[in-house]
């Protein structure tokens, strides 16, 4: 007899398996259209692009934030640069004064009132056709910009989002988060062959202006603006694509708290955003957009968190046998080595199938890493990734249901 | 605009992977099941050779006897039959039969051994345990480690262990013999007397001062 708890955990697992063969198809379809650039490339028309840098006490990143924007490959009269500060109360003001002298660079300083003020701000000063935010955790490839604005030939393309890379890993978990946004690469580019981008990284990610024109600045939006702008201009019809080779290199958090804090806030932001839009939930008429990404999003935390209480499940009930035993017998501290007979290896069919699900999560992590750095590598990191996320992701994914639940905001630091 | 044909497509792929899934397992499972059924048929044959050498040699030479012999065999059976029963699913009747086979390969052994102890004086100690694993017996579970532990204590001391509730003819005959009562397991019959309830080590050992005699007489030969 198959129990109603059994027939949840195989809807959710053939759900998580449909996303990653869905990906995996939309690969196999439009793999020769994904190009990877190494070599400078020559624009026939270079438009005018603004970029806001963002800045909120940012005195030890801002330097190689601005030095990475004042080297674009791309002319300087055609570059705009806007460093806003956001009422600092460190050095940051002082510092960005080394920049005002930059012709095409220009300084300000405003009240604090959080970073999408801070871009809006910006967003008034534009005089560009195109307009971007660079966070000052981050700082771009010289090539990035050029790569990007080659998308933008399509007319109907409105936005372009950057590969985002880990700069230089020093520990575990920043290498587990390089294996994650090298597969977030592989992701974005499928949604972007699919129309159907849900975030637009606050890293480098550029518009055409006329976005922001018709559809308005930033939002506040649960403190991750930069999702809430594409989910409006998916809801809009608003085409979002991914330039696999704009390369964008940023800091991840160095400890589990760090990370921990970010990423309640994106699941948060994830969740309250698609509450904010439920009304395009399923409906054909906004594309897999609506149809794909956000169940997907919603089925894959489900998953994990499924998974999750599942093996926090196993360890109960092992650490139940145990105590029978040591009611029995004493404790016995001895270690018995599991028989090495294939037989006691378990093969039951949920075993099989989650083990379906990480090897389509492997491939994923590989051909993140193809389009990231041009050849196919198996890296340790991707045991690193699954290590850690298994055991600290449900922890933020359960914090953020329950902070949605309650309606309360988490921080951004 | 949406690509209706790729979304049934990949549910089809899916669905692929999910049968798949089932039919390997399913596979593997068969698989484990024939593994049981061959140590079972080897279990059977050395029992029965056991018996026929035990028979034509009524003045066998009881240096000849080995009394370890089949333990070993019959401990793994039981452990793969028990995993199976937990384990492997969709081969249920399968498993249960197993699983009767098994119980009367305990009581075929546990007859000779009987015999070969009488014939040739072994020390061999004799425990029939009788659990049940349908209706609630919490102290089943801590009756198994007790035993265990006293297996790999004591060497000589031999338990057959039988489901209370299985469908065998030679179990029931067992069960009424010594009047084993299924609302009073788990149950020991030792040297021919029923216990119920919960045993520890200890009361085992006070049933059985001869187990801690044999332990003694083990002793010195470490020690060489």
């Amino acid at each position: 007899m198959i129990s109603s708890s059994m027939i949840f955990a195989y809807f959710i697992t053939f759900l998580a398996i449909y996303i990653q063969v869905f990906f995996l198809v939309t690969f196999l379809e439009r793999k020769r259209e994904i190009i990877r650039r190494e070599k400078e490339i020559e624009l026939k028309d270079y438009p005018v692009v603004t970029v806001i840098a963002p800045c909120w006490n940012e005195e030890k990143t801002l330097a190689k934030t601005a030095d990475s924007l004042l080297k674009l490959n791309y002319p300087r009269e055609k570059l705009q640069i806007i460093l806003v500060d956001d009422g600092s109360t460190d050095r940051t003001y002082e510092l960005m004064q080394e920049y005002a002298n930059y012709p095409n660079v220009e300084v300000y300083k405003k009240e604090n009132g959080g970073k999408h003020t801070a871009v809006n701000f910006g967003l008034e000063k534009a005089r560009g056709d195109f307009v971007g935010c660079l966070d000052t955790d981050s700082f771009v490839h010289p090539e990035a910009l050029k790569r990007i604005i080659t998308y933008f030939d399509n007319p109907e393309v409105m936005a372009v989002a950057p590969s985002i890379i880990i700069h230089e890993p020093k520990n575990l978990i920043q290498y587990a988060q390089k294996a994650e946004y090298e597969m977030a690469v592989y992701i974005k580019k499928m949604l972007g062959f699919l129309g159907a981008i849900h975030v637009t990284p606050g890293p480098f990610s550029i518009f055409r202006k006329e976005v922001f024109d018709k559809l308005g600045n930033y939002r506040q939006a649960h403190n991750t603006e930069d999702m809430e702008i594409a989910y409006r201009m998916q809801s809009n019809g608003y085409r979002i694509e991914q330039c696999n080779d704009a390369y964008v290199y940023t800091v991840a958090p160095g400890t589990i708290k760090g990370l921990f804090k970010q990423r309640l806030r994106w699941i948060y932001g994830f969740l309250n955003n698609t509450l904010d839009y439920k009304h395009v939930l399923f409906r054909p008429k906004y594309g897999n957009f609506a149809l794909f990404t956000i169940p997907a999003g919603i089925i894959s935390i489900s998953a994990a968190l499924y998974l999750f209480a599942g093996s926090i499940g196993n360890i109960f009930n092992r650490g139940m046998e145990k105590f029978t035993q040591a009611r029995a017998v004493g404790l016995d501290f001895g270690f018995n080595f599991p028989s090495l007979s294939w037989f006691y290896i378990d093969t039951g069919v949920s075993v099989i199938l989650i083990i379906i699900l990480f090897s389509l999560l492997i491939v994923s992590m590989i051909l993140g890493s193809r389009m990231a750095n041009g050849r196919v590598k198996l890296s340790v990191n991707i045991l690193y990734f699954i290590g850690i996320y298994s055991f600290i992701a449900p922890f933020w994914l359960i914090k953020a249901v329950y902070n949605t639940a309650i309606s309360k905001k988490p921080s951004w630091r | 605009m949406i690509d209706w044909k790729k979304y049934i497509l990949v549910f089809f792929i899916t669905l692929a992977l999910f049968l798949s899934a089932f039919y390997l397992s399913d596979f593997l499972g068969n698989k484990k099941i024939e593994d049981v059924k061959s140590i079972q048929d080897k279990v059977a044959t050395d029992i029965l050779s056991s018996e026929t050498k035990f028979a034509l040699l009524e003045e066998l030479s009881c240096k000849d006897v080995d009394n370890t012999f089949l333990s070993e065999e019959l401990g793994d059976l039981a452990g793969k039959i028990e995993y199976g029963e937990q384990n492997i699913s969709g081969s249920k009747d399968e498993i249960l039969s197993l699983k009767r086979y098994y119980s009367l390969l305990e009581i075929k052994d546990y007859l000779l051994m009987k015999r070969v102890r009488e014939r040739c004086g072994l020390k061999s100690i004799f425990v029939l345990y009788f659990y049940s694993d349908k209706e609630k017996c919490d102290d089943c579970e801590k009756q198994g480690y007790v035993l265990t532990a006293l297996r790999e204590k004591y060497p000589e001391f031999r338990v057959y262990s039988f489901d209370y509730n299985i469908d065998l003819s030679a179990v029931r005959a067992l069960i009424s013999i010594y009047k084993i009562k299924g609302d009073e397991l788990p149950a020991l019959v030792i040297n021919r007397k029923v216990y119920e309830g919960f045993q520890s080590v200890e009361d085992v050992e006070k049933i059985l001062p001869d187990l801690l005699k044999l332990k003694k007489a083990e002793e010195p030969q470490k020690e060489e």
